[in-house]
């Protein structure tokens, strides 16, 4: 059992959990993710680590309720275990494999979508740690979906924006990279994380800027080790998958609009399952979708 | 009683099993078993123990069940086996034991699968475990992956006195005994839950969640946990698929994805929270067990489902009791017949596959008749789901994060086939890991001569 340390309301429907997996943070790196499992019945839950401690043997994982398996996650509290907990999974990030002389000529700037500020963060956090200053820039819907500002600032120069203005940078994070450039920034490799359609125009963005861009992908998992197969996406003209092979890729070569039909494969039984759940036996089908 | 034939075993109605997941076979009672087993000949040498990979002394087993001494045959079973009720339900017994008995010669071989799984369920019914061991020497193996390897490797080596710890990578032990073979075949709670049960009463612990390769380094297993061997029987790895246009369409799910839905995460039930997607008409693309095992699993979730084979008949590699089983269920086989294109909507859902029809030509490498396309014959199936079953090919989670660990061209590790020895010190492999994708027994025997090989060493 993976008992949850500490939980944290970050902001609207995202939350923090610090499970106690010292398996998994022994060898954990940024770039990687976990498997979770509430319980005996439970899906397998893919999500990416967002902290490591591998003294006291912990795994930060953030997460947004958006169907029944999270909004179950969501009740558990500090005390509470998961059944399972799995990982690191995938590759680390390409650069922790380079020496901090080679990091030292590449100017990275991080663009952090959402919920995906926090897989962001333990990749800026590992760049503090060796000695690099990058830039990120935290981008969302609007104020109340910002989260990590602070914890981001201890470890890189960061710039905010929100769709609808209403707390930073008036933009989204394209218009922000955009700003950044007008302002005389350069960059020589980009990092974008967040939701695939954020991710998509990023790069549409950066290939017309000659930025490299890698991208880390959260497709539907099963195993999540390599077995099922669901994760695999097309990077240029070969068949990937997320699970061996990434999560993170070349951007300019994914095809996210496959990547996002595949994405909505379960999206009607997500979402019978979750009104189920929170209606339970007031649900009675008056919606017609259900039967 | 005809003599040259095999006492019918008795299975559920098709028509009913084709709506549930209960098993099929409802194996022997013990007055058929008896009347079964009176039908060895007790042969002075016999052929059948050639025939089976792990050697179990067969006409002893048979011999102390006509004798009704029903522990005794157990027994004797478990020098060999640790997993005797599942052999007795997957085992290809045709090509094998039953394949080699002298019985077979005039009449009908001995149904000694069927026999071997009485003996098992009996003993299994009645809390009879045969946990003959040796005392304890001290040594410590390490054994990656829970499947039909690594549990036969680990249960022999617990005999033999070592301290044994199996790492298993998903939630729960089995490998494909608990993802991919389904529960009408194999039923995973009183039977895989059991015979596991059974290795780890002898002394052999299993610990879930654990990805050796990324949890935890191989080399940190030798020099960090103090074990002096490990055995590595990790199983195959990713889906292959055809390589054809539209193959990334929202349905189109690999076999290993399907059958890991439905039988590891029980997306079939109910009160199991993991989804299952199911369409009204499903191709199932192969020929193999796991094709069979998929479509038949399809079936019984509501579709009208279709094998798409390239070959005819004879050539199904799969067991002809499974695909006898598929056609009585009402399972169409559309033969001689392969995918070229899996047509698609604007949004990604399946809407049908473009098929060609082939003839058979010359032999090929592996002897068997090579598949050639007709030209022109190409035509539409319309369905809404495509199930690739097409084999595996190797995970490279633990070749790629262990130094001097030697893998072929097709990324298999490399071992001796009589001892699973790799190119590195104290480092054994066996099963799927080595061989790619092949059956329950062949894995277990892998398992067997490693831990033979491991014990020559240590002792």
């Amino acid at each position: 059992m993976y008992q949850i340390i500490e939980k944290r309301l970050l902001a609207d429907k995202i939350f923090l959990m610090k499970v106690y997996a010292p398996r998994v943070s022994a060898n954990a790196l940024p770039g990687q993710f976990i498997i979770a499992k509430l319980h005996e019945e439970g899906e397998r839950i893919p999500l990416t680590i967002c902290d490591y401690d591998r003294e006291n043997g912990t795994i930060d994982i953030v997460y947004q309720t958006v169907g029944a398996s999270t909004y179950k996650m969501a009740e558990l509290n500090v005390g509470d275990s998961f059944t399972d907990f799995v990982g690191p999974l995938g590759n680390p990030s390409e650069f922790v494999k380079k020496t901090p002389e080679e990091l030292k000529n590449i100017r990275f700037l991080f663009v952090a979508g959402g919920v995906g500020t926090a897989p962001v963060y333990p990749q800026a956090k590992w760049m503090k740690e060796h000695g690099i200053s990058v830039d990120v820039i935290i981008g969302a819907r609007n104020k109340d979906l910002i989260f990590y500002e602070d914890e981001m600032k201890k470890v890189a120069n960061v710039y905010v924006c929100t769709d609808d203005g209403s707390y930073g940078f008036h933009g989204n994070t394209c218009d922000m990279i955009n700003e950044l450039y007008a302002r005389g920034n350069h960059y020589d490799h980009c990092v974008a994380i967040g939701p695939c359609i954020m991710m998509k125009f990023v790069c549409l963005l950066t290939k017309k800027l000659e930025l490299p861009t890698t991208v880390s992908m959260n497709p539907i998992m099963v195993d999540g080790t390599g077995m099922c197969g669901a994760c695999r996406l097309h990077v240029g003209d070969s068949i990937k998958f997320a699970c061996v092979d990434g999560p993170e890729f070349d951007g300019h070569l994914v095809d996210f609009d496959e990547s996002m039909k595949r994405q909505r494969i379960y999206k009607t039984e997500e979402g019978r399952a979750l009104l189920a759940l929170q209606e339970g036996a007031t649900h009675h089908g008056g919606c017609g979708q259900c039967s | 009683m005809d003599m040259m034939k095999k006492v019918p075993v008795r299975e559920q109605d098709p028509k009913v099993r084709a709506t549930n997941f209960s098993e099929v076979c409802y194996g022997y009672n013990e007055e058929e078993a008896l009347a079964e087993a009176a039908r060895c000949l007790n042969c002075k040498k016999p052929f059948c123990m050639d025939g089976c990979p792990v050697n179990i002394n067969i006409p002893a087993f048979i011999h102390a069940l006509t004798e009704k001494d029903i522990e005794k045959a157990g027994d004797i079973i478990a020098e060999s086996s640790s997993l005797p009720a599942i052999c007795g339900r997957v085992c290809p017994q045709e090509t094998q034991c039953e394949g080699k008995c002298v019985r077979g010669i005039k009449g009908e071989s001995v149904s000694i699968g069927k026999l071997e799984r009485f003996v098992a369920d009996t003993n299994r019914a009645n809390g009879h475990v045969s946990l003959a061991k040796a005392p304890s020497n001290g040594k410590k193996v390490a054994v990656i992956g829970a499947g039909p390897a690594g549990l036969t490797c680990a249960g022999d080596l617990a005999r033999l006195g070592y301290e044994v710890k199996i790492f298993e990578a998903l939630h729960k032990a089995g490998g494909v005994l608990s993802y991919g073979i389904p529960e009408f075949r194999l039923p995973k709670e009183e039977v895989v839950a059991k015979e596991i049960e059974n290795v780890e009463k002898l002394g052999v612990s299993i610990e879930t969640n654990v990805i050796i390769g990324k949890s935890v380094l191989l080399d940190e297993l030798l020099e960090k946990e103090g074990f002096s061997a490990v055995f590595i029987g990790s199983g195959a790895g990713l889906p292959k698929f055809m390589g054809i246009p539209g193959e990334s369409g929202n349905q189109v799910f690999s076999a290993n994805e399907f059958l890991t839905r439905s039988n590891l995460m029980k997306g079939f039930r109910d009160d199991y929270d993991t989804p299952i997607h199911i369409g009204k008409k499903v191709i199932v693309v192969g020929g193999g067990n796991v094709a069979m095992d998929a479509a038949r699993t399809a079936l019984r979730l509501g579709a009208e489902t279709h094998i798409v084979y390239r070959r005819s008949l004879e050539e199904l590699p799969s067991r002809a009791e499974e695909v006898h089983h598929a056609v009585e269920e009402g399972i169409v086989f559309d033969l001689l017949q392969n995918p070229t294109e899996i047509l698609n909507d604007e949004n990604g859902n399946v809407t049908g596959v473009k098929i060609i029809k082939m003839e058979l030509g010359e032999p090929d490498a592996s002897g068997r008749r090579r598949p050639v396309e007709i030209p022109g014959s190409e035509y539409i199936m319309d369905c809404d789901m495509v199930i690739m079953a097409l084999g595996t090919s190797p995970n490279p989670m633990i070749s790629s994060t262990t130094e001097g660990l030697e893998i072929n061209r097709h990324g298999c590790i490399i071992a001796e086939e009589e001892t699973g020895k790799t190119s590195k010190e104290n480092v054994y492999a066996g099963g799927d890991a080595v061989s790619g994708a092949a059956t329950v027994i062949l894995a277990m025997q892998a398992g067997k001569r490693a831990a033979k090989a491991i014990h020559e060493k240590l002792s």
